[in-house]
């Protein structure tokens, strides 16, 4: 449980700042600085079983069946870097109260800061890799929000722009990696993925998940050719750059090289791959750190040079070289974040953080130049001090490394180039700021700064030193256990001693400390080199590229999503063929064993009129009345189809809504145009054609495959239980309103949200209504041929006497709520089109919305009754009853619920064509003239 | 029998298609509706052909299946009340754009583009 606290600690510290933000500037960074205090001592209180070898974790279920827990770990590699993170952040805590001037928001710079730092502990501490990568995200944006902490700067928010860019991009390949290797292991817990490293490296998806995985690495730890966000973040506030950008964000990367070494690390892809990017990485920013003016920019290209050399030890693979990288990640951020405060410091007493101004500042602020002066040579790796001792255990590994074959002695020699550019960048450091004359035009006069400003920078040098006289007193321990975790448990012999004797990697310390103040004397020859090398300027190259990458990005969406519905169609479509097509390519044989039915003269004759009219219905469709009658033939086809292949369910229901679709798409063509224009090129004509045969093709043969296989159906089921259990023989009907009922309570309700929604779109609606045909001829005059009227009006009682006993008779022979009501349906509208709106209104004044709303209410209350007995929702009932003159007659539950579907379905199709209906025949516009 | 009734599926598919592809939109409501047949065909053919066997106990030995019989009626009547739906879209449509086009705009031809230029 204290494992949770050190992790939730600092981030209730992301509030405390906005709570205190009323507060004087001390008390609210005293505040702000003391969860991360109790954290640290939380931390401390482990610290000796940790240093025993011990490791602790921590489990919070959250959803166990998807393994995602809440889960915590903290073994040496943890404790070591939460301790870099808690014990800087606080001397940043200290360091920013001085640094941050009145007009900038301090709580806000402060809940940033804390935000970050939970973000960090969450990736040190995490045991569950996608926890880990929620974290590491969270990193880049709290890092874009602190870098972007003075936005009104252009370069500021440019600068955390790329920053945000890179590494996130750089998140998203980890994320990647992290799911494959999850899909490798089994798991996402970060025990189970470091012990199964064997499997991971034999898995054919190794290299991919390697590469992704290092992507994610060295874009966060700005490894060339990512490096370049990490010199533009520099625009962020100094104690940003000190702690994200020395200590901890930028080791986030080398942390996961570290933390995944077991499971990862021994194949020669790797040694390749990271060792190669580490030397690149040491070489390329030591050599440009020596040109840069700005104090920062020289600290920003030295950090990259030192993550290089990070990287390139952790690439090496012996143990010996994890355990100088370990020991490196302790020195780098000590001495690292000391030189950012004490850049800061300087930028901040004297106005300016130009090396070609700032001169001569050791008779200004003498204490500050001492401490800096300490802290530069522990960078350069002068004997005595921390960079030496794990500079040199670096030298050594260089030399017994083998990655190259024979080649394998250019590593130590390029190791000590990039060591000379260490050393002379360090001098630059400190002769261009500290002496070389006098500085030149600064605003202010340079002073030294607060005494507790000061103190964080004194406090990480002491430590500088101390490590550097007694290494294994002070980190012993803490190497030790850091190491441990990295290697699984066996850490190699090594001892941190300051004189190891004469040897070859004291002869190359020797030869970068000589070889730099060489370099340095003499770089007014290399500074005119330099400056006739083309520039590059990261940053507008990098929005260039950005800026061309999403003018890409835009063109390619704008051929997928043109705005053609005919375009996305074609692509659905396209894509029903591949995926339906492909397995179809696959299977030897269409035919599955099942004998064919002989074909008859009734059913070729049937079929060849469905396909004629079909194709009519195409050839013709520009002429849309002819269209609609061709179509309609198809659907009387459909419906004799059904007939003969034993369905009279729904041979009544496709004849009776062929019927109410015909008359819809009439009543619809007096609104829109009659004909087509022809506008389809015969390219495009061509295209839809072999398209729609493609998906014809396919979709007849999946249907033939199926009608000639063999198969079990669950139907048997509703066989045998429909008469005892539903009390009906039509077994259709019985599914319908029994078995299946609560599906179809669905589906009703679906058609009257249909037609309600029918109803609401046609109010007031600004039609175009026409005084001609589409061929300029007048309407009829004779609105409702009396031949027609006399007739319907006879016929409108037989319709409806023919429903009701489609209905009743549902229950035992074809027929039922769904025909009933659609025959009803079909002869109240024979008397609208026979006698008009206004006549039928006169006679029948019904709110059609209300019939839908009442056969909906039918059908629920129906299945709601069944509550009142103790059965579940929609259980049907059913009993015999001698009635006298009837005889024996079944009353079932179920009529009920048959009952609700008729009529919403009467009601639903009315309203639909009354509302059409209606927009069509009042104040339709007459042709006087043309009698 | 099966492979003319797959045949004709196919076909009515294929036709539905190609009027759907059109760009105004009563084609395409024509083309739904052809293609809702095929689609009702192809589910009540998954329960096989069977001749001289409606659903109804005690009239028949060899029962046709009659579970896709009742999904494709319920199917029959909501294609309809679809079917209903988009013509009352596309004339919403047309009277609120002033065009019967599927984009509610209409193409760019190449006279216009001339014109516009």
């Amino acid at each position: 449980m204290t494992l949770l606290w050190i992790l939730l600690l600092p981030l209730l510290g992301t509030l405390v700042p906005v709570l205190t933000a009323n507060w004087r500037r001390s008390a609210c960074a005293t505040a702000t600085a003391i969860p991360p205090a109790i954290a640290l001592m939380l931390l401390f209180y482990h610290s000796s079983a940790i240093f025993a070898g011990e490791s602790f974790r921590y489990t919070l279920g959250w959803i166990p069946l998807l393994g995602l827990d809440v889960s915590i770990r903290l073994d040496g590699l943890a404790f070591l870097f939460s301790l870099l993170i808690l014990g800087i952040g606080l001397l940043i805590i200290l360091y920013a109260r001085y640094y941050l001037s009145e007009q900038d928001s301090m709580p806000r710079f402060y809940a940033y800061l804390m935000l970050f730092m939970t973000a960090m502990m969450g990736i040190v501490l995490s045991n569950n890799v996608l926890q880990l990568w929620l974290f590491w995200e969270l990193t880049s944006i709290s890092s874009f929000l602190l870098i972007s902490f003075w936005w009104h700067k252009s370069e500021a928010r440019r600068g955390a722009r790329m920053a945000l860019t890179v590494t996130g991009a750089g998140g998203l390949c980890l994320l990647a990696a992290l799911l494959l290797l999850g899909q490798i292991t089994g798991s996402y817990d970060l025990d189970v993925i470091l012990a199964s490293g064997a499997v991971i490296q034999q898995h054919a998806w190794y290299p991919l998940v390697l590469v992704l995985f290092l992507l994610g690495c060295f874009t966060k730890s700005a490894q060339f050719p990512f490096h370049f966000w990490l010199p533009n973040a520099m625009a962020a506030p100094t104690p940003v750059s000190a702690y994200l950008h020395s200590a901890t964000m930028v080791k986030a990367g080398i942390f996961l090289l570290a933390r995944f070494y077991p499971a990862m690390a021994g194949t020669d892809l790797w040694f390749l791959l990271v060792s190669m990017t580490g030397l690149t990485t040491l070489l390329v920013g030591a050599y440009l750190a020596l040109f840069k003016h700005d104090l920062k920019g020289l600290l920003a290209y030295s950090t990259i040079s030192h993550l290089g050399l990070i990287t390139l030890l952790f690439g090496m693979g012996t143990d010996l070289a994890a355990v100088a990288g370990v020991f490196h990640i302790i020195n780098h951020a000590t001495f690292k974040a000391s030189l950012f405060m004490a850049a800061g410091i300087i930028d901040h007493e004297s106005g300016s953080r130009d090396m070609r101004k700032l001169n001569g500042l050791w008779h200004f602020m003498p204490i500050t130049a001492t401490l800096a002066m300490v802290a530069a040579a522990a960078m350069a790796g002068v004997p005595l001090l921390n960079g030496f001792l794990s500079k040199e255990m670096f030298f050594v590994e260089t030399l017994q490394q083998h990655l190259l074959g024979s080649l394998s002695w250019i590593i130590p020699v390029l190791a000590t180039v990039a060591g000379v550019f260490s050393v002379a960048y360090s001098t630059r450091f400190i002769h261009d700021v500290f002496f070389n004359g006098k500085p030149k035009g600064l605003t202010k006069t340079p002073h030294e700064p607060p005494r507790y400003m000061r103190m964080p920078v004194e406090v990480l040098v002491v430590l500088c030193i101390l490590v550097g006289i007694a290494p294994g007193y002070i980190v012993g321990d803490l190497l030790h256990a850091a190491s441990s975790s990295v290697l699984g448990g066996t850490v190699p012999e090594y001892s941190l001693a300051i004189w190891h004797g004469f040897n070859v990697a004291l002869l190359m310390s020797v030869v970068a400390l000589a070889g730099g103040a060489l370099i340095y004397i003499n770089r007014k020859h290399l500074f005119d080199f330099q400056n006739t090398l083309p520039g590059v300027d990261a940053i507008n190259t990098f929005e260039l590229a950005m800026k061309s990458l999403a003018k890409r990005c835009q063109q390619f969406y704008g051929r997928l999503d043109n705005g053609s519905l005919q375009r996305y169609l074609v692509f659905l479509l396209s894509a029903v063929v591949v995926l339906a097509g492909l397995p179809l390519l696959q299977l030897d044989t269409l035919f599955g064993g099942r004998p064919e039915l002989p074909v008859d003269a009734v059913n070729a004759t049937g079929a060849a009129m469905l396909l004629i009219t079909a194709f009519a219905t195409v050839v013709f469709h520009r002429q849309r009345v002819v269209a609609l009658l061709m179509i309609s033939v198809v659907g009387l086809m459909v419906s004799i189809a059904f007939t003969r292949f034993s369905a009279p369910d729904l041979a009544l229901t496709q004849l009776s809504v062929e019927v109410v679709t015909i008359i819809l798409l009439m009543l619809a063509l007096f609104f829109l145009p009659h004909k087509t224009p022809k506008q389809s090129s015969p390219t495009r004509v061509i295209r839809d054609i072999s398209l729609a045969s493609m998906v014809g093709v396919v979709i007849g043969s999946i249907s033939y495959a199926i009608m000639t296989r063999p198969f079990n159906t669950i139907s048997d089921y509703f066989l045998a239980n429909a008469k005892t259990g539903g009390g009906g023989t039509n077994v259709v009907n019985v599914i319908l309103v029994d078995f299946r009922g609560f599906d179809t309570f669905g589906e009703i309700a679906v058609l009257g949200i249909a037609s309600l929604g029918i109803f609401k779109l046609l109010t007031r609606i600004p039609v175009f209504k026409p005084s001609s045909d589409g061929e300029g001829r007048p309407w009829a005059l004779e609105r409702h041929p009396v031949l027609l009227a006399t007739v319907s009006q006879s016929l409108l009682p037989l319709a409806l006497m023919v429903s009701v006993f489609i209905f009743f008779r549902g229950h035992n022979l074809p027929g039922g709520g769904f025909i009933a009501g659609l025959v009803t349906a079909v002869a109240l509208i024979l008397q609208y089109i026979a006698h008009g709106v206004e006549w039928v209104k006169s006679r029948m004044n019904i709110e059609y919305q209300r019939v839908v709303a009442v056969g909906l209410m039918i059908a629920l209350v129906t299945g709601v009754a069944s509550w009142l007995f103790n059965k579940p929702f929609l259980t049907s009932w059913f009993d015999y009853f001698d009635i006298p003159l009837l005889g024996k007659i079944e009353l079932a539950s179920a009529i009920a619920f048959d009952a609700g579907v008729y009529v919403t379905v009467v009601g639903s199709t009315l309203l639909i064509l009354a509302s059409l209906g209606k927009m069509t025949t009042s104040h339709r516009p007459v042709h006087t003239e043309s009698i | 029998m099966e492979s003319l009734l797959a045949g004709c599926i196919g076909f009515l598919t294929a036709c539905g298609v190609f009027l759907m592809l059109r760009g105004r939109t009563f084609p395409v409501v024509v083309g739904l509706t052809m293609l809702a047949y095929a689609v009702n065909l192809f589910l009540f053919s998954s329960g096989r052909l069977t001749l001289q066997g409606a659903a109804v106990l005690g009239t028949t030995d060899n029962y046709a299946d009659p579970l896709p019989q009742a999904l494709v009626l319920t199917a029959i009547v909501i294609g309809f009340a679809m079917t209903a739906y988009l013509v009352i879209l596309a004339i919403r449509a047309r009277a609120d754009l002033g065009n019967d086009h599927v984009d509610g705009k209409l193409p760019e031809t190449e006279s216009s583009r001339k014109e516009s230029r």
